[in-house]
């Protein structure tokens, strides 16, 4: 399923790089602890968490995610807005906690690993 | 795909008549029969030929005028008289693209190509060929494209030294979080434009990141230094202290001595040198308290070189120390 699609249907606000979701969202993973996420999620994957601080941004590039989402309405600081913006990382935000908006991505038939 | 996109359009203002166009195309002369074109149109299955005496052109002759002379039911008779004369041609040299808005202008499915200077045939061109030789050209050029990538990719073969390698150094600053993960980032860009193969870039940009947030978070600095070479790539990594107490320990998935601010940015999960042990094939990791750490990671590209690289001859260097 295309990011764009994911952001349109459960009503995700884009944060940065509003032109770079027509990408494939293969698979989502939740963690709050990076070198979790450099271990384990899989390329092409929606990254939730609540981390906001710029490091999500290299962790993104390096893994090659889709996206990053952060819940419970956390907005990304402002030079985690600039670096992904020039990495042209998507970061989205929304209100739900990582529990449900997981429950709808699955729906949506976005898997974990 | 936007690149392939590209390359077809380009193609289009880069190729000629010549690229396309079939050569040695099969000619009549003015002298011959009607009933002898008839035969020539059977037998190679074609529906009309350039006119030529002596290498020029002289006339176009198709299934149309046939059909006209044989339903006037008259004589045979020489094809000079029922040629279209002086037809018009394209020149060889001509771009495709002013070739096919000829086509379209004039609505003639044929014309015979001369060359520029001598007015000589020396082909033909129509809209099957065109059809047919563009579609050969753009599968020969995609190819070509290919061929660059597989180029970058062994950029290494292409040049010759006996020792071949790149060395690509960053500093990094220790505690500065806002440059954090800058190296790693760059690094992974350099190695796709090198052609590198996704797999590896992809371990070696985990265990790259891993690396420079440990001395980012835990060290006051240092430098990592890339090789790129074409058997392998290596970073190693110096910082300047305080070192390491307990390596074993560290090595341990799970352990972490992060402080809890660090933690609270969601590194300390222990996690960082069990992946990089992932990642590589080699890890080495040294560390002196109160000097400072050394991580050494290698992964092997299994591009087998023949000449003995530097590497080989700085191992064996260091074994002897
Ligand atoms: N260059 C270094 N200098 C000093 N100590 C280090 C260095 N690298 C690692 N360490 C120590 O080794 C421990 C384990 O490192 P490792 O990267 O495996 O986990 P972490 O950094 O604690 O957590 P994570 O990487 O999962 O965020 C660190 O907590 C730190 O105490
Ligand atoms: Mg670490």
């Amino acid at each position: 399923m295309k990011l764009s699609e994911i952001v349109q249907t459960l009503d995700l606000s884009v944060k940065t790089a509003p032109d770079h979701l027509d990408v494939e969202v293969t698979k989502g993973y939740i963690s709050d602890m990076l070198s979790d996420v450099m271990g384990n999620a899989e390329e092409g994957s929606l990254w939730i968490t609540i981390q906001k601080h710029q490091n999500i941004v290299a962790v993104a590039v390096m893994k090659s995610l889709a996206g990053i989402v952060l819940v419970k309405s956390r907005e990304p600081d402002e030079d985690t807005v600039q670096k992904a913006e020039h990495e042209e990382v998507v970061i989205l935000s929304t209100p739900m906690g990582a529990f449900e908006l997981a429950g709808k991505l699955s729906n949506l038939g976005i898997m974990g690993d | 795909m936007d690149a392939k996109q590209a390359r077809i359009q380009e193609l289009l203002y880069e190729l000629k008549v010549t690229d396309v166009m079939r050569a040695g195309a099969i000619t009549t002369r003015p002298d011959q029969t009607m009933t002898e074109f008839r035969r020539i149109m059977r037998k190679h299955r074609i529906s009309g030929t350039p006119v030529v005496e002596n290498d020029l052109v002289v006339g176009m002759i198709t299934i149309a005028d046939l059909i006209e002379f044989l339903a006037a039911g008259e004589a045979d008779c020489q094809i000079r008289f029922k040629m279209t004369p002086n037809p018009e041609c394209l020149c060889s040299d001509q771009f495709m693209v002013h070739a096919i808005r000829q086509f379209d202008a004039s609505g003639y499915g044929r014309y015979p190509v001369v060359d520029r200077q001598s007015r000589k045939l020396v082909g033909i061109l129509t809209k099957g060929i065109i059809i047919e030789g563009m579609l050969s050209k753009m599968a020969h050029a995609l190819k070509e494209e290919e061929i660059r990538q597989y180029r970058a990719s062994h950029i290494f073969e292409d040049i010759n030294a006996e020792y071949k390698e790149l060395y690509l150094t960053y500093e990094v600053v220790g505690k500065d979080f806002d440059r954090a993960g800058q190296a790693s980032t760059s690094m992974k860009r350099n190695l796709k434009r090198l052609g590198i193969q996704p797999d590896i870039i992809h371990r070696l940009a985990i265990a790259s990141y891993e690396a420079e947030m440990n001395t980012v978070l835990y060290s006051d600095g240092g430098v990592m230094e890339f090789r790129i070479a074409p058997e392998e790539i290596s970073l190693r990594i110096r910082d300047h202290g305080p070192g390491i107490e307990d390596i074993e320990k560290a090595m341990q998935p799970g352990w972490s001595a992060a402080a809890d601010w660090v933690r609270e940015l969601g590194f300390g999960a222990g996690m960082g040198i069990p992946n990089i042990k992932k990642c590589a094939d080699k890890m080495d990791l040294q560390s002196i308290p109160g000097v400072g750490t050394t991580l050494n990671i290698r992964i092997f590209t299994g591009n087998s070189d023949q000449t003995k690289s530097v590497q080989e001859r700085n191992t064996q260097d260091s074994r002897a120390k």
